[in-house]
């Protein structure tokens, strides 16, 4: 219990850290750049609007800043992020609506599925100690594991996208088809998401596939499976019941805290394939000196891993007692 | 990591070796027991370049970016600035190894001249985050208390942070980012990953005789931190700086793909940057994508397979078990 409330504190502590920093980042730099991204957007904004912005910058305001502070966290807390700029007058929770369920669905189902996989993998590989299969494995996946995401995105679409032509590579789906439930534009989805796909799952499942192994090498070694193996047990169950299951904590609490990164985690593919998720978004947002959806995208990409930190640390407790004294 | 309690020297003032030594064989302890344990860490590291294939490998690569980058000129006779110096779009040919972009600049000399301002990110951010993580790291581990917590504390809030978010919105900020710029951004963004692993690791070093021995001496807490403490740590520092090192190539590159590094500077991030923007692959110029992303790969993967040989030198268990078993056969 003592320890669920020291790692709530933790959250708390770290909450507050990331909305600090998100409110002082733009009035740390040199020269403000929120004042050029007013004078940018002052013909095509309303006065109102233009005067929420330059108190949500600190820009021509009078007000000390410990309550442009105040105001900037009761805005927050009331899920007011303000007008998106690029977009305007569409609000910036609008638009955040709209990209969540395209990268929860795309990177969420894909880390569920690299996870799996590579686990799989990993515990095949040094069960076969020396085998082919574990050979090979680390170094072509000390290589894939530098490979930068949104490079190996371009060569993805070299190949099946245009010199192939097997896949779209551009967009969640064709624009010419209204979002419906019907199986064409499910297939249409489906299609789309292939090659994102692909390229997330070979980049993150040597992740997996490198702790787990290793993880189980030390596991195997242990004096409880060579008892197993005198009792004649199967090579199957050994393998499963007592290797890898007492392996698996390490990869299951990476697997908690990766399933925070869904969010943040594959801005790069959203951009290269034009996949309309939160990350594509802070991009955008980026470009087009859309300060205050950006600052929103940021604040949502941040919680969600503080909330996956929390929760690893808390199951990691739960499933095993060893690590509770330790935090 | 095996846990072996190393019987003292016969200098009492000589610092007994690092766990990570524990593994030696009795005669390297023995030649070795009169060096410096930065000495000896250094000289396992090269044994394990000459010895271990992923390091000799890695160690190659680097050292073939590092001599392009410091002699650009002796390799590429062209200007890699020179905008419409030849016809766009050319082909690989003699006069032009990689062909040349869509803007007619000889894309060979750009590679080649486009290498050193990633090493000095690389070597730049490497240090810098290496020497922040080592001073907070070890500092908090040695001083305890109230320091330890507070250092501590710091660390962790950085370290759950979302780093390439951030740094998004940092250089989303700043707009152009100057390689000067690129470094300061990911070394105070990036430290507090290694900063942990070596506070971990001070911590374990704490109760140490020669560091009672040295206080006894009444030296003072940063005399003890710099030449007692940290060169026992000499593997791990180097393997934080390759960490810092191949992260900073990965984020960098990835910043000026998505146009927030300095577009004047040639460097393969701001190259991949412009072949996306002229559409490379769709006008058939697929060399202009894949090269400068090849030679990201190709220094990442220096830094990486260093790290990943350096690992299995400390962890026994992890090495290939090829050769005994073919023995056994």
């Amino acid at each position: 219990m003592r320890f669920a409330l020291r790692r709530l504190a933790f959250f708390l502590l770290t909450l507050w850290a990331a909305l600090t920093l998100n409110f002082v980042l733009p009035r740390l730099m040199p020269g403000n750049p929120a004042i050029a991204m007013i004078a940018k957007f002052k013909g095509g904004v309303s006065p109102q609007a233009l005067h929420t912005l330059e108190v949500q910058f600190g820009v021509n305001t009078h007000q000390p800043m410990i309550s442009q502070y105040w105001q900037y966290l009761t805005n927050i807390a009331t899920g007011n992020f303000g007008t998106s700029l690029s977009e305007y007058p569409t609000s910036v929770g609008h638009i955040i609506a709209t990209a969540i369920p395209w990268t929860l669905g795309l990177v969420g189902l894909t880390t569920i599925l690299s996870f799996v996989l590579g686990t799989g993998i990993g515990v095949v590989g040094a069960w076969r100690r020396g085998g082919t299969l574990d050979s090979v494995m680390p170094p072509v996946f000390v290589i894939t594991s530098v490979i930068p995401y949104f490079w190996l995105g371009l060569v993805l679409i070299l190949i099946f996208g245009i010199k192939l032509n097997w896949l779209p590579y551009l967009g969640s789906y064709t624009n010419t088809l209204t979002p419906s439930l019907d199986f064409g534009f499910i297939w249409d989805v489906i299609r789309h998401a292939i090659l994102p796909a692909g390229t997330l799952l070979i980049t993150t499942i040597g992740t997996w596939i490198l702790t787990m192994r290793n993880t189980m090498i030390t596991t195997l070694a242990e004096d409880y499976v060579r008892m197993a193996r005198a009792k004649g047990l199967s090579g199957r169950r050994i393998m499963f019941d007592y290797a890898a299951r007492n392996s698996i904590l390490p990869n299951l609490t990476g697997f908690a805290m990766s399933l925070g990164f869904v969010l943040g985690g594959a801005i790069l593919i959203e951009y290269v394939f034009n996949y309309q998720g939160v990350g594509y978004w802070l991009l955008a947002a980026v470009n087009n000196e859309d300060y205050p959806l950006m600052q929103a995208l940021f604040l949502l990409i941040t919680v969600a891993v503080l909330v996956a930190i929390l929760v690893s640390d808390l199951a990691t407790a739960l499933l095993d007692p060893r690590t509770r004294d330790a935090g | 990591m095996a846990m072996i309690q190393m019987p003292s020297g016969a200098d009492p003032g000589a610092a007994p070796p690092p766990l990570e030594l524990a593994e030696l064989t009795a005669t390297e302890q023995r030649t070795g027991a009169s060096r410096s344990p930065a000495i000896r860490a250094l000289q396992r590291m090269s044994k394990a370049i000459r010895s271990n294939r992923k390091a000799t490998w890695g160690a190659a690569l680097l050292l073939l970016f590092a001599l392009i980058s410091l002699f650009p000129g002796l390799i590429a006779h062209d200007d890699p600035n020179a905008i419409g110096a030849y016809k766009t779009a050319l082909g690989p040919s003699l006069h032009h190894l990689l062909g040349t972009t869509g803007l007619g600049t000889d894309m060979f000399a750009q590679i080649i001249y486009g290498t050193r301002p990633v090493l000095e990110i690389a070597f730049g951010v490497g240090i810098g985050a290496t020497a922040i993580a080592v001073l907070i790291g070890v500092a908090a581990a040695y001083l305890g208390g109230v320091w330890d917590a507070v250092l501590n504390l710091l660390t962790d809030i950085l370290l759950v942070i979302p780093l390439f978010p951030l740094l998004i919105v940092i250089a989303g900020y700043l707009h152009s980012a100057g390689t000067a710029v690129m470094i300061t951004v990911i070394t105070l963004t990036g430290w507090s990953y290694t900063a942990r692993q070596l506070r971990a690791q001070a911590l374990s070093l704490r109760k140490r005789d020669f560091l009672e021995a040295a206080r006894v001496r009444g030296e003072r807490p940063l005399y003890i931190i710099v030449v007692e403490i940290i060169p026992t740590m000499t593997s791990l520092i180097v393997a934080s700086f390759l960490t810092n090192a191949l992260y900073a190539v990965l984020f960098s590159s990835s910043l000026q793909f998505i146009g927030l590094g300095d577009p004047n500077i040639i460097s393969w991030g701001t190259m991949l940057r412009s072949a996306e923007n002229n559409e490379a692959f769709q006008t058939g110029q697929a060399l202009w994508i894949i090269a400068p992303g090849l030679c990201i790969v190709g220094l990442g993967a220096a830094f990486a397979l260093l790290n990943y040989a350096f690992d299995e030198i400390g962890n026994p268990a992890l090495r290939p078990i090829r050769r005994r078993r073919e023995r056994n056969r």
